[in-house]
């Protein structure tokens, strides 16, 4: 039992945080302003997606970069199915962003850096996995496809964090717009943002945690 | 080394001059896009419009070009250059080959374009500026991901899908670049596109220098 608790509080913390961040995030105060009103609370959802992709795919360079420097398959394993999971959060995040941006923008997709970043991330990670599936031998496979992440995460890098600060953008804190820590002045938003993020992220590990046990059982089983 | 990459990039264009097929399968396949292009647009091309259509037709003759620039080696050739150098040579002499082949298609594309098309380009020397730092960023990304495709062992569309998503960030920032170049801006407006380009070009080579030799050995 006590090791039972020591492995799983966890994924426990997980449901806890992300329970709370989605009571709490539609019942709690937050700030009064014009245009965004009460969308203002999509930040709990929108950008914890974000957030949680970028730790994801931060999780598949190490993986990547292991893989190349040990040859183990289990990196490989590891570094395929955090990109899997960051997909899934990349989805979630353009969906909801959409959401957020049909309310205040006026339209589901505008000419933003932001937004093209995104796009191009997506795609990236989407030849990945199209790169992945057109080769059979699992090591060249590895090898190939650790090699192309780590060329799409530095090129994504530049595309999200340099490029938005060369031209305006619609987005908050950036291109000498206001941040959101500027409205978020007695921390209500902050409460529930921060435990957010660290929620939707263990609850993606727990994604991964499982599919990486299900091949596993997989390939014990063949 | 440097012997080592200067000798291959000869033996590449020698190559190249003896059997031209590939070459200038691309030109023609550029020519024509620029032909469709006039037919369709006749002189009225605005700048923006100008500027846009020159980097597509750009793009796609440079992944035509340098699909071929891996795939065309066989397996006993790749294992002979492996018995033989420095995987950084390879990469090196590669890229270097790939920008030579690039420019002479994109000058050529980039003359008949404005015999076509006309020319509103305000400030041709940055406009060029930029255009080369573009192009030598777009083939070394390609040159890389011409190895990847033909290590996968597939065709060119392998190519497109891997390469386009990582050349995005290159082509919106020369296209910005180039559109101030054509609108005559002064260039201190230019200049932080200009330091990017440079980065890009510098990071690009790194990593693909850094990266090659895990592509190389089978």
């Amino acid at each position: 039992m006590n090791s039972k608790l020591k492995n799983h509080w966890w994924k426990a913390l997980a449901v806890v945080l992300v329970f709370y961040s989605i009571i709490y995030g539609f019942l709690g105060p937050v700030p009064h302003l014009p245009i965004l009103h009460e969308t203002i609370r999509n930040l709990y959802f929108h950008v914890t997606m974000w957030f949680g992709l970028m730790i994801l795919l931060i999780v598949n360079l190490v993986y990547g970069i292991r893989y190349l420097a040990t040859s183990k398959m289990k990196d490989d394993v590891y570094a395929e199915e955090s990109a899997r999971t960051a997909m899934y959060f990349g989805v979630a995040g353009l969906l909801t962003g959409m959401i957020w941006a049909n309310y205040t923008w006026g339209a589901p997709w505008v000419n933003d850096p932001q937004l093209n970043g995104a796009a191009a991330t997506m795609l990236a990670y989407a030849a990945y996995f199209i790169l992945r599936n057109a080769i059979t031998d699992e090591h060249k496979r590895a090898r190939l496809a650790a090699v192309y992440s780590i060329f799409a995460f530095v090129m994504m890098i530049v595309f999200i964090q340099v490029l938005p600060k060369l031209t305006d953008t619609l987005h908050p804190g950036r291109g000498g717009n206001p941040g959101f820590n500027t409205y978020d002045l007695d921390s209500d938003l902050r409460k529930i943002f921060y435990p957010a993020i660290i929620g939707w992220t263990l609850l993606g590990c727990w994604i991964m945690n499982l599919r990486i046990r299900l091949r596993k059982f997989n390939t014990q089983n063949n | 080394m440097i012997k080592k990459v200067v000798s291959l990039v000869k033996k590449e264009l020698l190559l190249e001059i003896k059997q031209q097929s590939g070459f200038s399968g691309v030109l023609i396949y550029a020519l024509s896009s620029i032909y469709i292009c006039y037919l369709v647009f006749r002189q009225s091309v605005e700048p923006q419009v100008w500027n846009a259509l020159l980097w597509v037709i750009i793009l796609f003759a440079a992944t035509n070009a340098i699909a071929r620039s891996f795939l065309s080696e066989s397996k006993g050739k790749q294992l002979f250059y492996y018995s033989l150098l420095d995987p950084r040579t390879v990469i090196i002499s590669k890229s270097i080959y790939n920008f030579i082949i690039l420019s002479i298609i994109t000058s050529i594309i980039l003359i008949v374009f404005i015999t076509l098309l006309g020319n509103p380009v305000a400030d041709f020397n940055s406009f060029l500026a930029g255009l080369i730092l573009g192009v030598s960023a777009i083939s070394t990304i390609l040159t890389l991901v011409s190895a990847l495709a033909s290590k996968a062992e597939n065709n060119s569309a392998l190519m497109a899908i891997l390469g386009f998503p990582l050349i995005i960030p290159v082509l919106l920032t020369v296209i910005k670049y180039s559109r101030n170049a054509i609108d005559g801006l002064d260039s201190a407006v230019n200049q932080p596109y200009m330091i990017i380009l440079i980065a890009l070009n510098l990071l690009i080579f790194a990593l693909s220098f850094l990266l090659f030799p895990y592509l190389w050995r089978d």
